[in-house]
């Protein structure tokens, strides 16, 4: 039988989708990357994964999952040459809430639930599900598992990995397993913590445990606004050398405050350079004495305008206005580029002046919205792909930006992963053995390479294995 | 040549070895299989850097001299082991068992940025990164967390500091149980610890912040002058839910459990471990087989 034959016979007719059009529609992410899928399935149920998972290894196809699709790195780009595209599986109908515990704040469910769904479902319960990337909306469970995500209050609680208990995965035997578990030392190796971020290299995630997290008694919202791009990063430094851990400190910069004041109209200051969005969280006296800290330490460092919500209405307007800015970037400009890189905390100011020359230098508009309380940049390159030579001037922006960050003790990303994007930088931060070492993690999950192929780890890692361009992929 | 050079040129490539620390969960895992090469690793703070909020320390450092430095800045690793004093940091990594306050801090693995470890063959290896947000690469801090040295060498590490809590107040009051559920209604408590007789709260943030939530917990509770004795047989560790009903017919006292966490210390033999999927046993083993091909790290330790 052909591959479609048995992956219906696995599935259904309707869930099992080959024509040209449908496949092209799987062929990006949220990324400016194109790649080739082959046949698109929709399991519902763990079984109906294994079973896909099966059908593919038995025909020899790679398989990519593929939560919403909203990643930004490639990483559900699927790679492989004309005949041998990868079979894509798409979790967004295994979207079960599966089970809640609100007694132990866990809850059960299927990889394809949404991430904001999940906090909705459980916010009468007084729990939330912390890790809250921008795509929050958007974005699925399983997704995050694969990327690691993080998100503003990452600053505070931790990406997705410190919310994750277990996973169950189908390997690519189509056997499943359970990675971690309820309980909170297991004998043998963090096998749950290995698989989370690896961007679906080393299984299919089918069900996930995560950690739900109480909601805050206390809450201080506030914008405070600055007459210069340095005050506000050093702003960010000195209130987390004082020993203040915010739930979220974002930054934003005068291009895209604007952008989005015009975009939301949420009262944020026009006039400012840099705004930085603060949240402080937890009980009522210590949030009251680390909102007045914060407040003092932003003023003595020339901060021009602070405002603290003064109810749940205005904090919902003014995450709005940060949630909303790459809405109002694409109100600007056609495309843009949407960069991920971490700096060390102390050195937001000199690295972001280097971001400015850089994209000056290259004939760029960039704006600047990021979560600045852990160094995480998110360059924002404006462009008209339409326009010759502007991606190219984007691309080489992104370059410099890159060897910046890693010359400043950086890393290549804090929360879209590697994927295809920065695959071919990994060696900028790791040495042949450091990259041999996580290649033989992902070979012990996946020794026939069935998931995911070329993603993540340079092909010139592996032994016998050189290969610089995957097939089929322009980036 | 640099202390993680040294150590590298040490371990060599060749016979087995394993590094003991302060030897305060040496029997963690079983005893390494004779013969063996017993090794120390690199000592030392080499880096603290309070406004970034994470030090940089070799792993044969003591405990009790990387909290003497952090403590200096107002800030802490909450590790927290037992004997401060002789635990090293490569050991509590290694073993990979947090705490009292793993309720409220977490465990081991999510205070850990950056690895480097000497490799079975040899080689420095770097794993993860000074910052505290990555996701650059697959997750080898975590594996290597808890691995009790049988797939490198921890050599250096970055830990991520935090600031010490300006209040922290243990309470007390019997409590023959069951045990409360939902913590009492606090709010991310420190650590909440029940021994089938009583209960103890450990209560940290702001001062006035304690005062509230110890008034909270209403009347009964007084301020013991400080934690239980932990009880040092057994280890168990079960899904937090499982132990109301695991310690039903205990006797109380025999034992120690974190609530909201599920580890129960016992005072008596802990009992064989319960067998994992063999799967997952399968995966340990190709891990190890793969990081460690002659099985010269560590040797016996671990089922893998």
């Amino acid at each position: 039988m052909t591959l479609v034959q048995d992956l219906t016979a696995a599935l259904d007719e309707e869930r099992v989708r080959n024509g040209g059009l449908e496949r092209a529609l799987y062929n990006r992410d949220a990324s400016i990357m194109e790649g080739r899928a082959g046949v698109v399935c929709f399991p519902e149920t763990t079984a109906e994964a294994q079973a896909v998972v099966r059908v593919a290894a038995a025909h020899g196809r790679a398989v990519v999952p593929r939560g919403a699709g909203t990643g930004l790195a490639g990483g559900a780009v699927p790679v492989g040459s004309e005949g041998h595209e990868p079979v894509v599986v798409v979790t967004t109908r295994m979207n079960r809430i599966l089970e809640v515990d609100a007694d132990n704040a866990v809850a059960w469910v299927q990889p394809g639930v949404l991430n904001l769904d999940l906090s909705r479902h459980v916010a009468r319960l007084g729990l939330h599900f912390a890790p809250d990337p921008s795509s929050q909306q958007a974005c699925s469970i399983g997704g995050n598992v694969a990327n690691n995500s993080g998100g503003p209050h990452c600053l505070a609680y931790g990406v997705t990995t410190a919310h994750v208990l277990a996973v169950d995965v189908v390997l690519a035997d189509g056997a499943l397993v359970r990675l971690g578990g309820l309980e909170p030392e297991s004998p043998g190796y963090d096998l749950r913590g290995a698989f989370v971020g690896s961007e679906g290299t080393m299984g299919l995630a089918v069900a996930v445990a995560v950690r739900l997290t109480p909601l805050p008694p206390a809450l201080r919202t506030m914008l405070v606004g600055f007459a210069t791009v340095e005050a506000a990063a050093e702003t960010v430094t000195a209130v987390i050398g004082a020993g203040i851990i915010p739930a979220a400190m974002e930054m934003m910069d005068a291009r895209i405050t604007k952008a989005v004041e015009e975009y939301v109209h949420a009262g944020f200051p026009a006039d400012a350079a840099a705004v930085l969005l603060i949240e402080i969280d937890g009980l009522e006296d210590g949030v009251a004495a680390a909102a007045a800290e914060v407040v003092g330490l932003a003023e003595g460092l020339g901060a021009t305008s602070v405002r603290v919500a003064a109810d749940a209405a205005e904090r919902e307007l003014l995450w709005k206005g940060r949630k909303s800015a790459f809405g109002a970037v694409a109100r600007i400009a056609p495309d843009y580029y949407l960069h991920d890189t971490v700096v060390p905390r102390t050195r937001l100011a000199e690295i972001l002046a280097r971001v400015y020359e850089l994209a000056d230098a290259n004939g760029v508009a960039v704006m600047n919205v990021f979560h600045a309380g852990d160094g995480n940049l998110h360059p924002l390159f404006l462009f008209d792909r339409r326009r010759p030579g502007e991606l190219e001037r984007v691309k080489a922006a992104g370059d410099q930006l890159i060897r910046v960050c890693i010359e400043a003790g950086g890393v290549l990303s804090g929360e879209h992963g590697i994927g295809l994007e920065k695959r071919d930088y990994m060696p900028l931060l790791f040495s042949p053995a450091d990259l041999l070492a996580q290649d033989s993690l992902r070979d012990a999950f996946d020794p026939t390479r069935l998931f995911n192929p070329e993603k993540v780890i340079p092909s010139g890692s592996r032994c016998g294995d050189l290969q610089s361009i995957p097939p089929g992929v322009w980036i | 040549m640099g202390a993680l050079e040294d150590f590298a040129e040490e371990a060599g490539a060749e016979d087995p070895v394993a590094v003991r620390g302060g030897g305060t969960q040496w029997d963690v895992g079983g005893p390494p299989r004779a013969p063996v090469r017993l090794l120390g690793a690199p000592a030392g703070v080499v880096d603290h850097r309070p406004e970034e909020m994470l030090v940089r320390v070799r792993a044969g450092t003591p405990m009790a001299e990387l909290d003497e430095v952090l403590a200096g800045a107002g800030q802490m690793v909450p590790l927290d082991p037992v004997d401060p004093g002789r635990a090293t940091v490569g050991g509590v990594l290694s073993v990979g068992r947090a705490g009292l306050r793993r309720l409220r801090h977490g465990p081991v693995r999510d205070h850990v940025l950056e690895v480097r470890y000497v490799s079975a063959d040899g080689q420095l290896v770097k794993a993860g990164a000074p910052v505290v947000k990555n996701v650059s690469g697959f997750d080898l801090v975590r594996l290597l967390v808890g691995s009790l040295g049988t797939l490198g060498l921890m050599g250096e590490v970055v830990l991520r500091t935090y600031p010490r809590p300006r209040a922290s107040r243990w309470l007390t009051r019997p409590s023959p149980g069951p045990p409360p559920a939902r913590l009492l209604g606090l709010y991310r408590p420190a650590s909440l610890l029940w021994d089938g007789a009583s209960l103890w709260a450990l209560l940290e943030g702001h001062p006035s912040d304690v005062d509230s939530q110890a008034r909270h917990l209403g009347p009964g509770w007084t301020e013991p002058d400080g934690p239980p004795v932990v009880p040092a047989g057994g280890r168990l560790s079960m899904a937090p839910g499982l132990v109301a009903s695991w310690a039903r017919d205990r006797s109380p006292a025999t034992f120690l459990a974190e609530l909201g966490v599920g580890v129960v210390h016992l005072s008596g033999p802990g009992g064989p471990a319960v067998a994992p999927d063999p799967l997952v046993t399968e995966l340990n083993r190709r891990i190890k087989e793969r990081f460690d091909p002659t099985g010269r790290l560590n040797p016996g330790r671990m089922a893998a």
